[in-house]
This record gives structure tokens, sequence and C-alpha cells, in this order.
């Protein structure tokens, strides 16, 4: 038999049909759907007068415009409100399983498919919302869609797809001390840009990806959409099953034995054929911060924005506009530069693992005057978990705060707004202008970064607070 | 349900020679809480359209009463970013019904298609031609013939072929809906249900 890759396996084995010159039908075993790209799919369905087709594989949580303050109230803003109780509204009629706000199962979509042991190896998953990449920490073929796919999925169970390209980024060597799963996909990001992997489904392989916890996975397969990238995937190994061994929850009829059997065959056979491969040395990746309005204008935290002269003549011009957007000038060094705000939260950072990192900096120090940090949890079990182990009284101590779970700054939705003009260090994926709050500076970066920034007030390296 | 056909497209253009426009540029996230499709054009571009006090930044060229059309002409790498449909809808309301672009992120290329936009993808140079010649003189035309697959800048310009779906293309034309299409082979899905739940059960 032909060597297959593991995306290759995934994806075939979904396929119900392949339409003439077209697309394939994909089946999806899960299915996840949030208040934002989900209320025109379901008027939709209103509209055709059809029902949801398999409802137990949906399913919903309200995470993108809900407060991260006061949650047990209702929602002040009309809008957000509006769109919260139509989601409520749906699931009700439709029959779909729901976590809505206060739900102790709530939280950020793709913090809590994993948590809740939804996301499984060998699946395919889709979810309106680009980050559903995250899910192929797991194994699994996981792509963000658009509204009228959510609303395909809805009908059928399957979505038109035409299959991408497959490529294979391998990370070897060891990583050094304060590089973290952040800094990996950011440097791979700033290495080939955020173009770079537009048209391929990425698999992540090599030592340092083998080394990550389950948790910086995650991040790494999160970001894979900030290269282009249809999706990214790592093949599951122990860590993988025994990570899913230990989860409290499962959804039911959950068949952990057949599992078992097949996950051994989830993985790139020997000699199976990509279409693009890179290669990356892990031991050259330092802490990273990026310092323009993609995420593929990324650097180390103590090397130098690059001068016009390192810049394509032709993209000079929209090089400069970025850097002005950010208050900065080709050539110039950011450790030292002033920051307003830090958040960490979010799909990529918001995992318990990303709290106590930051927390293992900011242990016995204290917040620095002048800047305002908002510190959300993925969800309500990363919550509890984190005032459980006494990281919310280490960041109490500190000067800071722990808020309640959801997307908050991470695309400002909500009322946590970076003002205009002003620097934020953010755990976060997306340095667009205006992502964060219309004029808002956002500078990427891991949670370690966040806290060297948080406790001196300026962009500092997190190798020197270290223990 | 039937969508407006495409067929062949004849109109000014508004140029936007930026590279990487992304969705939060395209429409904003803080314009994402409506729950129709409807009404999006109006804050289309908007951090670009409109200063901090709300009032019409008169440089951008969508409030430069020279410009307009159907067409829209944008840098490399365009609609990068969220999944988010609502920045399709926003271009569509706003009436544009073709984008031509050197580049174009796989989410939106899908989400415009699925919506009667058309992304053309066209060479790098023929986009660097086009944006000039439609930037110094706003009553330029080009037209669009899907059927043929070819651009061209009218009248006696150059003109491209361009790829599309085959597949994605007869529904453009015929104003198909994909929907349709999936609940026409419920059979298909069904019984491919039953044989995967078999297999693993093995
Ligand atoms: S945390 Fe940010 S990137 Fe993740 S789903 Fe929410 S808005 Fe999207």
């Amino acid at each position: 038999m032909e060597p297959k890759t593991l995306f290759d396996k995934i994806w075939d084995s979904h396929v119900v049909q392949s339409v003439e010159k077209g697309p394939d039908i994909l089946y999806i075993d899960q299915h996840f759907i949030h208040e934002v790209t989900s209320p025109q799919a379901f008027n939709g369905l209103r509209k055709r007068g059809i029902p949801v087709f398999r409802p137990e594989r949906t399913l919903a949580t309200a995470d993108h415009n809900i407060p991260t303050k006061d949650q047990d109230k209702p929602i002040r803003n009309e809008l957000s409100r509006n769109q919260v109780d139509r989601l409520t509204e749906n699931c009700r009629d439709f029959g779909i399983e729901y976590f809505g706000l206060n739900h102790p199962s709530n939280g950020i979509v793709h913090v809590i498919g994993p948590e809740l042991g939804y996301t499984r190896p060998g699946m395919t998953i889709v979810c309106g919302d680009s980050h559903t990449s995250t899910h192929g920490a797991f194994g699994a073929v996981a792509f963000g869609i658009g509204t009228s796919e959510v609303e395909m999925v809805l009908a059928t169970q399957c979505i038109l797809q035409p299959k991408p390209g497959k490529m294979r980024i391998s990370v070897n060597g060891k990583l050094g001390k304060g590089v973290t799963a952040k800094d990996v996909i950011m440097y791979i990001i700033s290495q080939i840009s955020t173009g770079g992997a537009t048209g391929y489904f990425v698999e992540y392989a090599g030592s340092v990806i083998r080394d990550l916890s389950m948790e910086g996975r995650m991040t790494v397969c999160n970001m894979s959409i900030e290269m282009g990238a249809r999706g990214g995937l790592i093949a599951p190994d122990n860590k993988t099953m025994n990570y899913l061994k230990d989860l409290p929850s499962f959804p039911l009829g959950f068949d952990w034995e057949a599992l078992l059997t097949q996950w051994n065959s989830f993985k790139s056979d020997p000699g199976a054929v990509f279409d693009r491969e890179l290669q990356f040395d892990g031991s050259l990746i330092r802490p990273m911060i990026t310092y323009g309005t993609n995420p593929g204008m990324g650097m180390a935290i103590d090397d130098s924005i690059p001068e016009i002269g390192d810049i394509k003549a032709e993209d000079a011009p929209s090089f400069l506009k970025l850097l002005d957007y950010m208050g900065f000038k080709p050539g110039m060094k950011l450790l030292g530069h002033p920051v307003d705000y830090v958040f960490v939260g979010s799909c990529t950072n918001g995992r318990i693992e990303d709290l106590r990192e930051f927390a293992r900096i900011v242990k016995g120090r204290k917040k620095a005057p002048g800047v305002t940090a908002l510190i959300v949890p993925g969800s309500k079990a990363v919550e509890k978990q984190a005032i459980s182990e006494g990281i919310n009284n280490i960041l109490q101590k500190a000067g800071f705060e722990l808020r309640q779970p959801g997307c908050s700054s991470c695309l400002a939705m909500n009322e946590d707004k970076i003002p205009p003009g002003k620097y934020a260090v953010s755990t976060t994926n997306r340095n667009f202008e205006g992502r964060q709050g219309p004029g808002s500076r956002t500078l990427l970066a891991s949670p370690l970064v966040a806290a060297a920034a948080a406790i001196t007030g300026k962009l500092s390296d997190p190798r020197e607070f270290i223990r | 349900m039937s969508k407006e056909k495409f067929t062949l497209l004849e109109s000014t253009c508004v140029p936007l020679p930026f590279e990487n426009i992304d969705t939060d540029q395209i429409i904003p996230a803080r314009f994402l809480s409506a729950t129709s499709r409807e009404g999006f054009g109006e804050n289309l571009f908007r951090d670009w359209r409109y200063d901090k006090s709300g009032n019409k930044n008169m440089e951008f060229v969508m409030n430069n009463p020279l410009f307009g059309g159907k067409i829209l002409i944008a840098g490399k790498n365009f609609g990068s970013g969220s999944s988010r449909e609502h920045a399709v809808w926003a271009i569509y309301d706003y009436g544009f019904r073709a984008v031509v672009s050197s580049f174009f992120a796989d989410i939106f290329r899908n989400n415009a298609l699925n919506n009667g936009l058309l992304p053309v993808v066209v060479p790098e140079k023929f986009l660097d031609k086009l944006m000039d010649l439609v930037s110094n003189d706003p009553s330029q035309k080009v037209s669009i013939d899907l059927e043929n697959q070819v651009i061209s800048i009218i009248p006696g310009g150059d003109s491209v072929q361009f790829e599309i779906n085959p597949h994605k293309k007869e529904c453009l034309l015929k104003g198909l809906d994909d929907i349709d299409y999936l609940l026409s082979r419920k059979d298909q899905i069904i019984a491919f249900e039953t044989a995967k739940t078999a297999k693993d059960e093995d």
C-alpha cells in the first residue's frame, strides 16, 4: 500500500463522495458553534424549514462577546445580549447541547472542546472560527469555516471542501530557557510570513514538538492559520492518550476502547510524501515579540526591527505605514519600550499551563504601577483550577486580578478594549490594526514575556526573571 | 435556495493598493453583533473610511466620489485572518461583485464563492498594471467573463485567464447553492454514516 500522511488518512476516511472536478463531500465528526458566526446559519435552516440533521454532533458555547466581569448579571451591551440570547434560543429549538454563560463547562470554544474530551484523535472537526486548528494538537483534522458552511454542517453534517496540499514542518533540537511553544510558532511564522502556508494543511513534527505538553501543542496548532494554513496537526502519542485518559469528563457514549485500538495507526507512514517540507532548528529560537500589524512581523525580543534597507523596495511603503501605526521606526530595539496593557488569555494562551507560567514570574513581585493587566482564563474549568492551585492568590498578592472566562480583549467585542495608541503585550494570536480596539497597538508574545512586561512596565527579557 | 447568477461583469473599479488586508480591516469585530446577513456594507473598512471622531477620511479611496464600481482591486494576500463571513457580506452588501488580487486567504475565498462574490486571482504583474491604470483613471473599466474565465482591461487592453474550481463556477453561473446540493445527497450521507459506525465497531 502506498504510504499515506496522517492528514490523508483522516481526510480520506471521511469523504462521503467526491464531486466530479470539484470538492469532496467531507463528513464532520464534531461541530462547535458560538454566538457570533452561527445566527445567520440558523436563520437559513428556518427559511428552508429543515431541522439540524445530527444535533448530537454539535456543541455550543458563548465566548466571543461576553463580559469578563459580573457574568451572573444580564449582559449590559444590548447587541451582545441579543446575540447570546439568540444562541440560547437556537440551541433549545434545534436540540443542541449548550454551555452558556455561568455553566460550569463554559469557556472559549477551542479551550473547552479538548478539556471536555470532545476533541479526539482521528476526527474531523470544524467551527465557524479560524482557530479551530487548535484541535489538531490531538491528531484531528480541524479547521475553521464560514457561516454558509456552518449551515451546511447543521443541515447535513457535511461540507463541500477542496482537499488542501500537505506540508510538514519539523522542529528539531532543544528549546532554551524561557522559550515556549508560543515562541516556536511565532518564530516559524516570522520565517515563512502570513501567507507562507496558504493552501496547505500542516503536520508538525520533530523533537521540539514531541517534547511539548498538550497545552503547548495546542498553542502551536492554534496559530497555524496565522501563516495561512488551512489547519495544523500533530500525530497523537502517549502524551496525547494520557491527557485524554485523565480527563474527568467525556461526552456520553464515548468509546475509549475503540480509540485505544485505533490510535496507533494515526501517524504518517514512513515515506509518505508531502507537497512541501520545512525544517527548523529549535535551539535557535529565542523569546519572541511582534513589532508590526501582522503575525509574520515577529523577532526575538532582544533583536532590532529590520532596517529599511533590509526590506524589498516594493514592500517599503507598506512596511513604513505599519511601523507608523505602531509608533516604531526601522532599526529600533524594543527592549525597554514602555508597555501600557498586558493581556493574558485567549485560545492561544488561556489554558492552565499559561497561567502557571505567568504566575511563575510574577510570584513574589509586584505589577508595575503604570500597567493595566487583564488576566482572563480560557474556561470555567481553567478558572477553577487556577483558584484551587493557588494561582489566584499569587496573582492577587502581585496586584493582578483573575477575570471570568471568554475571548475578551483578544478581539475586543466586549468592554475589554485597549485604548487608541496604547501598547498591549498580548498572549493572543493577532496583532492586526484595531484588533484589540480601534487604534490599539498589539505586541504578541508568550505568557512569560507578558509577565516580564507586567512587572517592569516595559518590554523585558523574561529569561532574566526565571528563577 | 437559488442565488443571484454571476455571468458577465463590466464595471469601473475601486483600487486598494495594500497587501495583507485582513478581515479585521474589512469589518472590525465590534460590528459583528448583528444576527442577520444584511447591512454590513455600512461598516465595510470602517476604520479606514472614518476617523476616530466618526468623520469621513477624505483621503480614503472609498470616500472619493470619482471612484466607484462593482470590482474591488486589492494587494496580495487579501482576506487573511478570521473566518468571519461578515467580511464577504460587507463587501457584497456595499455593492461589489468581484475582488481581484494576486492571492487570497483560503477561508475568505471559500466564503466569497459561497456568497456569489467572485475572487479573481491574477498574476502579480497584471495586478500591478491594473492597480496603476485604475488608480490614475477612475473611469477605467474592466470586464470579467466567468464563462470563459477571462478578465480584461477595456477597451482594447490586456486580458488574462483566471482559475476557478469547475463546481464553483457552475454554482455561480447558475445561481446554485451548495446546501441544496448537499441536501440532495442525504441518502449517500446516511449510507456513509452506517458504514462508518460498522467499521468503528470492528
Ligand atoms: S480567543 Fe480570540 S482567537 Fe480564540 S476564538 Fe476567541 S476571539 Fe477567536
